[in-house]
Order: structure tokens, then sequence, then C-alpha cells
């Protein structure tokens, strides 16, 4: 109802908070917050003094001897921006509940970029209140530089806010030391020498998922029906105790310490653990992918963010990151950079799929994930 | 000065304002607007607004009464618990620990320099599956082959009694100190034996320690999630989990209102029943 008043509240705290920072922030961030990025391109653009950046655990390069980010390092040597870099992003819905207040009441929430995942309702409601800047495209050259399939997503149809950071598949993760190979969801949840030692993912997008492809389902295109089969299986599985828990991130740590056989995972966490006892794989029946999305929240420094994102699009320093953090980078020419260091990981599967591996991930519906009796339903699954 | 000496019915007031003050800005104020926000409807994306919508109180109760009434039943549980263990610890302190006493205190209240998260994740690692307890117990055959204790309510349970531990037992600690040892004394020459004098004389006086250790402990474990989520499965969930996952993942602001004042209610209930039962002259001692 007063939105005039917060929208100008929040330009006054964003240009006062970017002052006090620095006198080049100052103008960056007048000129970013105006919204006038019809009249961008000529206006005083200079970049903050610090980029503050908020991502998930274990997705940037980084060198454990020397606690660095090879490729941050490299940002703030060449144009001499400090990266304040946190990896405090350890669910969507948690961090979207963290931030949710001072967005809704206009105010900034300290940062210039964050990073959402397409598979849950935040990142698509992010744009629908209105909480985040347009990118400065004009900044963004690289652009050109996404690769094809990422370039008109249904919640920002024209890459207007958003540009993904990396792809994940999700499939199965199983301690090879502890059980036969899992290759099916049949095994993880009806299997009974899996019997509580098993967890699936917390958001339905990935589980569910994966249970309505073994189902036969298409999981891109989600009915009533389909969705209840699946969570009905889940369900069962929850209640007859073979599934121990829904987990986030975490499952990493009881999968290597062997309290779990095996589990729902993401793709990269599996590669990056580099535990030779743990086995990844994409179900017979197939797996999900899903692609999580940089993006700048309110207040946040707009030509700075953008900057960023231009550095992080070109493919050597997308080479780096990939070889790193082993998710699907959506740079194009990526993959000829490490052709030439490391033909290995440039034939990996897991970073750079080939279409074998693409006919095999599908994509969750995006209208699915909407739908709040789904979301109330899962919940209720999840014993809360 | 001369103010207050005209009007020394007023200082009273005075001495309760600072208190009265903080309650209501931090307290009462946000109770009132959880209160208004339980009766929202709406939707997260379109906006909640204030219509009065009590169905959010029956939703609450019709759909959640299993998680209401397991989390009742873990932190009474838990409660027992605790008031079996740490009455004989602060009964041995209290009459035993002679120049101990401080030191044994400080025990007592070690685990809390550590924050509550970092405590609970240490059980995970000591309940874990190939933990030493899980296999000393496999070994001694009360638990099976392929028996676990974490993701159990077991778990759950032991895990809010540690945590809620010292709440118990200072409490237990304060009331059986005060006691006159004289009355003991006085209860042996009448002739009574140890275990009558402890029944008649120590027990009677120590009950003061007994609720407010009881409350002090019930009421924060009713509304625990932290214990439930990683020592427990989704069938151990308690209402908290329910309220945060409400909060948090289904942004359903009013429905997570209403459950906070619904589980309030029973725990006001709860201890309104109690304290009849006890006789509220206990509750102050």
């Amino acid at each position: 109802m007063n939105h005039r008043l917060t929208r100008q509240e929040l330009l006054r705290r964003a240009a006062f908070g970017a002052a006090l920072a620095s006198v080049p922030g100052f103008a960056a961030a007048c000129g970013g917050s105006s919204g006038s990025s019809g009249a961008s391109g000529t206006t005083t653009q200079q970049l903050a003094s610090t980029l503050r950046f908020s991502n998930w655990p274990l997705y940037m390069d980084y060198v454990t001897k020397t606690k660095r980010y090879p490729t941050l390092d490299a940002f703030t040597k060449k144009y001499g921006v400090k990266v304040d870099y946190k990896e405090d992003i350890n669910s969507n819905s948690e961090f979207f509940g963290k931030i949710q207040g001072p967005l809704s009441r206009g105010q900034s929430i300290n940062r210039d970029l964050i990073v959402l995942t397409d598979n849950e309702q935040y990142l698509a409601l992010m744009l629908q209140k209105g909480w985040a800047e347009k990118l400065d495209k004009d900044a963004i050259p690289n652009i050109k530089n996404l690769v094809d399939v990422q370039r008109h997503p249904g919640f920002d149809p024209n890459r207007e806010y958003t540009l993904p950071w990396q792809s994940g598949m999700t499939g199965i993760a199983y301690n090879s030391k502890l059980t036969k190979p899992i290759l099916t969801i049949d095994q993880l949840l009806e299997d009974k020498s899996l019997k509580g030692r098993v967890t699936v993912l917390n958001s339905w997008a990935d589980t569910l998922g994966l249970v309505m492809l073994s189902n036969g389902d298409n999981p891109s295109k989600i009915t009533d029906e389909s969705f209840k089969n699946a969570l009905d299986r889940v369900k069962a599985a929850s209640d007859s105790g073979q599934i121990r828990q829904f987990t986030g991130n975490d499952y990493t740590g009881p999968l290597s310490k062997g309290d779990l056989k095996a589990c729902v995972s993401w793709s990269g966490d599996i590669t990056q653990l580099a535990d030779p006892k743990l086995k990844w794989n994409a179900p017979k029946e197939g797996g999900m992918i899903w692609t999580d999305n940089m993006l700048i929240p309110k207040g946040g420094n707009i030509y700075t963010a953008s900057f960023y994102m231009n550095y992080a699009y070109t493919p050597a320093v997308a080479a780096k990151i990939a070889a790193y953090i082993q998710y699907v980078t959506p740079v194009k020419g990526a993959r000829e950079v490490l052709a030439k260091t490391d033909p290995e990981l440039a034939n990996n599967q897991l970073i750079f799929p080939d279409e074998a591996t693409l006919s095999r991930v599908h994509l969750i519906d995006p209208e699915a994930l909407k739908n709040q009796k789904y979301n109330e339903q899962w919940q209720a699954v999840l014993g809360a | 000065m001369g103010f207050l000496h005209r009007h020394r019915g007023l200082t009273p007031y005075l001495l309760l304002a600072p208190g009265i003050v903080f309650l209501a800005v931090f307290f009462l104020v946000p109770l009132g607007f959880l209160g208004q926000q339980s009766l929202e409807s709406g939707d997260f994306a379109v906006g909640y607004s204030f219509t009065w919508a009590w169905g959010n109180y029956w939703d609450a109760i019709h759909q959640y009464h299993a998680w209401l009434v397991r989390s009742l039943l873990y932190a009474g549980l838990a409660t027992l618990l605790a008031l079996v263990i740490s009455y004989p610890l602060a009964y041995w302190i209290a009459f035993r620990g002679g120049r101990w006493k401080n030191l044994l205190l400080v025990m007592i209240i070690a685990p809390f320099f550590v924050t509550y998260l970092i405590r609970t994740l240490a059980w995970q690692t000591i309940l874990a599956d190939q933990g030493p307890v899980v296999r000393i117990l496999r070994d001694v055959h009360i638990l099976g082959a392929n028996g676990r204790l974490l993701a159990t309510s077991t778990a759950v349970v032991a895990g809010i009694t540690y945590n809620f531990l010292p709440f118990m037992a200072l409490p237990l600690y304060v009331s059986l100190e005060s006691i006159d040892k004289r009355l003991i004394e006085a209860a042996e020459d009448l002739y009574a034996s140890s275990a009558q004098a402890f029944l008649r004389v120590t027990l009677p006086l120590s009950l003061p320690g007994v609720v407010a250790g009881t409350l002090l402990t019930f009421i924060p474990a009713t509304g625990d999630f932290i214990n439930a989520q990683l020592l427990g499965t989704p069938r151990q969930a308690m209402i908290g989990n329910v309220i945060q996952s409400k909060f948090f993942n289904l942004l359903d602001y009013p429905g997570a209102a209403a459950l906070s004042f619904t589980l309030m209610a029973a725990v006001l209930i709860l201890i309104a029943i109690y304290a009849r039962v006890i006789g509220t002259e206990k509750l102050t001692g």
C-alpha cells in the first residue's frame, strides 16, 4: 500500500550504506538503484570497493592450504574490488526466511549477489515480489556465453534479473563399502537391507522428481495423480522406517561416516568429497536437473554485481570454477579451455554432460512448484 | 526526592516500572502482533490480510494435534527424567558437597559454555550408528545387531533431558541448600528414621525447587525443535518443527502464529492443572 514510501526508504538506506563504504560506491548505488536502467551505459558506473556475495557451501574454487578462493583473489587483484564471500546459504527456504523480513520492509540485506535454486518456489517469489534488481546487461557482454538451454527460463524469460551460477543433477549416492550398488529408486525405497540407512532430500522437486520417474510419470508435467503416487511412496518408506531423514546438504557427513548406506544426492557433492567408496549415479529411470541462479537482491550494488557476473562468465574463469566444484557449468567455452589442461575433466559427464546424459535428466514442472497444496502435503510427509 | 516523599505509595510502582515496560515492549506487543497475524488469511505471494480467520486455529488443532501431543509427551518424559537424575545430584551437592560445592555446580553449568546447537550435534556423534555407545549396547545385547539410537525417540528425549538438565538441577539445589539442617536433626531426635525424615521434612521443603525446576524444563522443552530435528526422524517431529516449517518452508505465517498460540494455550492449561494439584503456595515457596 505504501509502496512508494518503502521504495524511497530503500533508496535512502542503500545510498547511505554504500556512501559509508566508499564514495565511488555511492555513485554506483545511485546509478544502479534508481532503476533507470534504460538510461544506463553512459551513467556514472563505478565499482564499489567490496562485492558482498552469498553462496552455498562448496560452491567456489578453494585452496585448503592457503584458505583462499583463487578466482575471487584474481578478481580483486585485477579490478581492485574486494569480495566479502560468505557461504551462508544452506537451504533456499531458510535463506529466504532470513532475508524476506528486511526485503519486505524495504531494507537492504547487505548483499550484492545471492544464489537461489530454480527447483523451489523462492527464486520465482523473489522476482514476483520485486525484490530483485534488474541486471546491468551493458556490464555483462559475456552473457553471450550463456548456454542456449538456459536463455529463457519460465521465471525470467529474458534473463533480466538472473543468471545461472551452476546446474546440477539429482540422483542416488551410495557407500560401496556398506552396500551393493544402488541404481534404482525401487532399491532405495524398498530394499530391506538399507532400512534406516537411507536419506532423501528435503526439497520435493529433487526427491519426488526421481520417484515420479521411477513410477513412469513425467516430472516436467505433474498431475495431482502423479504427485500423489510419488508422495505416497515416499510416505510409506518414511513410515516404515526405511527413510531415516530428509536432509539438505548435510547428508554428506553421515554418508562418509557410514551412518548412511545410500541417499538421494546432488552430483557435485559426491565428486567433490573425492572418497573412492562413495559412488553417484543418475537412476536408471532418469535423474533430475536444476540450476542455481545468481541475482541481485534489492539494495545491492547492481553495477559491481553485474561486473562480477561478467567475470564469472569468462570461459577461463568458469573453467577454473567448474574444475573445482564439479557441477554443470552454464558457460560456453569453459569446456574448450579445460580440454587443453585437463582432458579427463573436460569429458566428465557430471560437469559437461553430453546429449545422451542430458536426455536422461529432467526439469521439474515450474507450475507445480507454486502449488501450495503440494508444498503442504510434502511438509506433512517431512513430519512437520 | 521531595516528590517521592510526598507520594510514598508510588515507590513500588516505580520499582516495578522497568520490568513492566520491558515486558510490555518485548513480550506483550510482539504477542499482540502474533495474535493479529494468527487471524489473517491470504497467501505469501499476494500478501496476508486481517480477516478474523478463526479457521486457522481449527486447522492448527485439527491437523497437528498428534504433534502437539507428542511434544507434550516428550517434554513430560524429559522433565521427569531430568528430575530423577537431578534430585539425587542436587541433594548430594547440597548436603555432602562440602568444599567442592562450587566446583560441582560449575560442572553442571559447564556444558552451557558451548552453544545449544553444538551440544546437540555432539550427541549426533556420540549416538552415531558406528559410535562407541551403540557398539557397547550392541555388545551387551541391549540393542539388536541392527539396532540404533540416533534417529529414534530415545535419542530425542535423551537430548532434551541433557540440554535442559541444569534448569532442573539448579533450582533444586537452591531449595535443598536453603533447608535448615536443624529441622532434619529435630526430626531424627523425635525418632524419625532417615527415610521418614526425608519424606516428611526434606522433600516437602524442597517442593518449591521441584516446581520451579519442572516448569523451567517443561515449558521450553515443549517448544523445542532442535533435538527432534538433529536426533530424530520425521516420526519424532515436534510441534516446534511444524511451526518452523510453516514459517520457513510454507511461508504460512498465520498458520504458524495460530499454532504458536495453540501451543501456548495447551502449556498454560497444563500448568494451571499442575499448580492446582500441587498447590499454588508451593510455586512461590
